[in-house]
């Protein structure tokens, strides 16, 4: 479904990605592990471009993204929840989803979306005029996921939906990666909490300081030593 | 004796509430687009300028109907404001705040002196008698009334617009945040531009209501210009409630500083108490 | 000796042998307008370079003004003493404004509203204090039956005023490059690029920059009072009001305010771009000057924020780097 071949991305003289490549099948969870700065981020960003392409070539469901711009991009069928939720503040709840179905396309089934994230998250339903700066972190993530759902995606991105909360809330967290995926929605995530990650996607890659290093299985790699030493700590 | 003293003050603080429903209006559109767009408009009330012209025009020398006249202008200064956003704003929309503010500072001259020009420096009204209004023993201008009903109605118009549609909601969402705007599928800068002609559209509908109350001359802009900063900072800037409430505090001290002593009092101490607000509360009465 | 002495010193030497050269009164007038006003831009971008935008030295030079005439005409008070009291009077006003701006760190967007602001109280006293000021109608000096007299700072001779402008010019330049030289200088940079770090690192940023807001108001309102008594003539709009303010600001955008002969250029350019224009186009269209001169503002801040003067330098600096 989604394709890189040899993505390089930086910030001004900053590179920051050197030829990632990666793909994502129709129906996968797929993970991008690794450190803090390693550019897992910054992969997320170049696929929905919001910072250009310098190298290499993206694409999705085999239509060329190279020159979409960044507003043109859900429009493919991807949908970005940002790192830290980035949530509208001082919006709702609801009016936070409303601007997730921005699009035409989904204006025109935005009261079915709704009902739709409303079932899948009560708790919104609940908070639907409450200021979405004034929720806990973990509800806030729900608004976050349900803003992307809005777009009525077909892959769903999501840049380190766990940070910043805690642990009880972490794992209810990647309950809900687990229910998006059984809605039957393709999900690539990127995460530093390596071992539940890798629990609830089918493969990942390792990314550290803006390489590849490793792919595989997620069972392969929650053995492997490499992974187990560096990063899981045992 | 007293009395008399008293109807004439209610008078005043009344004729404050209607020049105060105005300068909110005006308030509003330079809010709302320094909200959005992060861009103070120092030329803002030089566009209100050009659409009292727009008005006196249509009406008076190519015979329009008065309504349809100040549609027009609506749309002109609709138009024009897009189009400042379009060749001026965009172009430095990356460069330092001050320069954006000067910037726009330069088409305060441009337009100004461009009036001048083709224009003259006449005085120049629509000469429509409306009457005069009277409760008691109290005088107010039809024209005040009407245009503070508008000025209204504008604003709940622009309330509504902001709250019901997608396209408003969006609108408030990219002065949160302006980076994340891309991954809902919103081209900010075509928002930008449509922030500005809905903003050019309100000076429009201001110039509307000023026309109907004032003689047009190209300065005219310098007269309630810096007025309408004032109590967009009061508010806090880009917070079009605050604004809104400041222009009725505004418009209190003029009318009634306006009242005891000369009109240009009125005015002194209403900059004097934005000085003062701004020492007290450098973020405005309304700032967070 | 440097640049920003033999500079200044050059043309100066020049400017002084203008009436030698059988110049006429009208090219006489014309350099004395640059001159001051040349002068009131140098004081202006003394805090303006440095991030200060103000717009409030439409009320410095209307005070200077005001204070001078309504002194000497109502209590014949020379204007040598009468000039140094409206200085203080603007230096005084600059203080109460400009120390809680300070403290309380109102800076952008928002000094220069408040500073608009104070244009516009000043701007409007004067309006409403009619029966001294004249209003809106403005205000003209006792004459001094002979047309010059040192005593009342007339001189029926624009020669003389040449010489007045040039001097105060000159001190304007040098107050710039003491500025410049002093320790002031790297304190305010480090305070307009970053006002937390320079605190940080001891630099007192409040008495810094209230230091060069007095300076700049002072040497504004100076312009202001010669400005009257060389047009022996004075009104709101002309010394004070919110337009003296934005002109101020434009002319030095337009000549540059980073480098010291900046605002003397943007005097010079708007100054004789005006009467060019006027010339060629005819009274008749009085604002075209302004019009074309607004144009030209928005243009140069698009595409030369640094200024003419500042482009010049630059685009030398390249041209050096190229060759080097
Ligand atoms: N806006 C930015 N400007 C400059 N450098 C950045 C920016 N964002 C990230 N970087 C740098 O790019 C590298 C990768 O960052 P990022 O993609 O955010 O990493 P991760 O998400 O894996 O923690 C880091 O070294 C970071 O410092
Ligand atoms: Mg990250």
């Amino acid at each position: 479904m989604l394709k890189l071949e040899g993505v390089s991305a930086g910030y001004g003289d900053f590179q920051a990605l050197f030829g990632a490549s990666l793909d994502v099948q129709a129906g996968e969870a797929v993970a991008v592990i690794g450190p803090n700065g390693a550019g897992k981020t910054t992969l997320l960003r170049v696929i929905s471009g919001i910072i250009p392409l310098r190298e290499g070539h993206l694409s999705m469901e085999g239509r060329p993204l190279d020159r979409v711009p960044a507003h043109r991009i859900i429009e493919t069928g991807i949908a970005h929840v940002p790192e830290n939720r980035r949530l509208f503040p001082r919006l709702t709840v609801e009016e936070n989803l409303k601007i997730g179905a921005y699009l035409p396309a989904a204006r025109s089934r935005f009261a079915e979306r709704l009902d739709f994230v409303y079932s899948l998250f009560p708790r919104m339903k609940e908070r639907r005029n409450q200021l979405a700066g004034t929720m806990s972190g973990g509800e806030q993530q729900m608004c976050a996921i349900g803003r992307a759902l809005m777009s009525g995606p077909k892959l769903l991105l999501m840049d380190e939906p766990s940070a910043g909360l805690a642990p009880v809330i972490v794992q209810q967290v990647f309950d809900l990666v687990r229910r998006i995926r059984s809605e039957g929605y393709t999900v690539l995530i990127v995460e530093q909490n390596i071992q539940q990650v890798l629990k609830v996607v089918d493969r990942a890659y390792l990314l550290e300081v803006g390489r590849i290093k490793l792919s595989g299985k997620s069972a392969d790699l929650l053995a492997s030593d490499e992974i187990r030493r560096a990063y899981i700590g045992l | 004796m007293d009395t008399i003293f008293d109807i004439y003050l209610l008078e005043a603080i009344v004729n404050g509430v209607l020049l105060g429903g105005v300068l909110g209006l005006l308030a509003l559109g330079l809010n709302l687009v320094f909200g959005v767009i992060d861009v103070v408009w120092i030329c803002y009330a030089e566009l209100v300028m050009l659409g009292m012209y727009t008005v006196y025009f249509l009406h008076v020398v190519y015979g329009v109907p008065v309504l349809l006249a100040c549609l027009g202008a609506v749309v002109v200064v609709g138009v024009l404001g897009a189009l400042l956003h379009y060749l001026v704003i965009r172009p430095v929309l990356q460069s330092e705040p001050i320069n954006q503010l000067l910037v726009t500072g330069g088409v305060l001259f441009f337009l100004q002196s461009f009036a001048t020009l083709v224009f003259g420096i006449e005085f120049r009204n629509l000469g429509l008698k409306l009457p005069i209004l009277n409760f008691g023993e109290m005088y107010f201008s039809y024209a005040r009334v009407l245009a503070f009903l508008v000025a209204l109605a504008g604003m709940v118009g622009l309330y509504l617009f902001l709250t019901r549609t997608f396209l408003g909601t969006a609108i408030r969402a990219i002065a949160q945040d302006r980076e994340i705007m891309p991954l809902m599928g919103v081209d900010s800068r075509k928002l930008y531009l449509v922030t500005s002609g809905i903003g050019g559209g309100l000076a429009g509908l201001a110039a509307c209501l000023l026309v109907l109350q004032y003689d047009v001359h190209p300065a005219i802009g310098l007269t309630f210009g810096p007025i309408t900063f004032m109590i967009c900072v009061l508010g806090g800037l880009g917070n079009m409630i605050g604004g809104f409430v400041a222009a009725f505090i505004i418009s209190q001290f003029i009318s009634i500083g306006g009242f005891f002593f000369h009109i240009e009092w009125g005015y002194v101490i209403a900059f004097a108490f934005f000085i003062l607000t701004m020492f007290i509360r450098p973020q405005g009465l309304f700032g967070k | 000796m440097q640049r920003d002495v033999i500079a200044p010193l050059v043309i100066a030497a020049l400017v002084a042998l203008a009436p030698f050269a059988g110049q006429t009164d009208y090219f006489i007038h014309i350099l004395v307008q640059i001159l001051l006003w040349g002068f009131i831009y140098t004081a202006w971008s003394l805090m303006g370079r440095f991030g200060l935008v103000s717009l409030g030295h439409g009320a410095f030079m209307g005070i200077g003004a005001y204070v001078t005439v309504l002194l000497w005409n109502f209590f014949e008070l020379t204007p040598w003493i009468g000039m140094p009291i409206a200085v203080a009077a603007a230096v005084a006003l600059a203080a109460i404004v400009g120390w809680p701006c300070v403290r309380l760190r109102i800076v952008g967007h928002y000094f220069a509203l408040v500073t608009l602001a104070l244009t516009a109280v000043v701007a409007l006293s004067i309006v409403g204090l009619r029966d001294i000021t004249g209003g809106s109608l403005g205000l003209t000096p006792n004459r001094e039956a002979a047309g010059t007299s040192i005593y009342a700072f007339q001189f029926a001779s624009k020669t003389v005023f040449l010489y007045v402008a040039l001097v105060l010019w000159l001190i304007g330049l040098f107050v710039w490059r003491a500025v410049d030289r002093g320790m002031g200088r790297y304190a305010l940079q480090a305070i307009s690029s970053d006002e937390d770090a320079s605190a940080s690192v001891g630099i007192n940023v409040g008495v810094e920059k209230i230091r060069i807001i007095l300076l700049s108001a002072g040497l504004t309102a100076l312009g202001g009072a010669v400005f009257g008594q060389y047009q022996m003539y004075i009104n709101p709009e002309t010394v004070s009001g919110i337009g003296v303010s934005l002109q101020i600001v434009f002319a030095v955008v337009a000549g540059g305010m980073f480098v010291q002969l900046g605002p003397t250029v943007g005097a010079a350019f708007t100054l004789i771009l005006a009467e060019t224009l006027r010339i060629l186009i005819g009274n008749e269209y009085h604002a075209a000057d302004t019009t074309i001169y607004g144009l030209m503002l928005v243009l140069f801040i698009i595409f030369m924020p640094k200024g003419i003067l500042g482009a010049v330098f630059a685009g030398l600096e390249r041209a050096k780097a190229k060759a080097a």
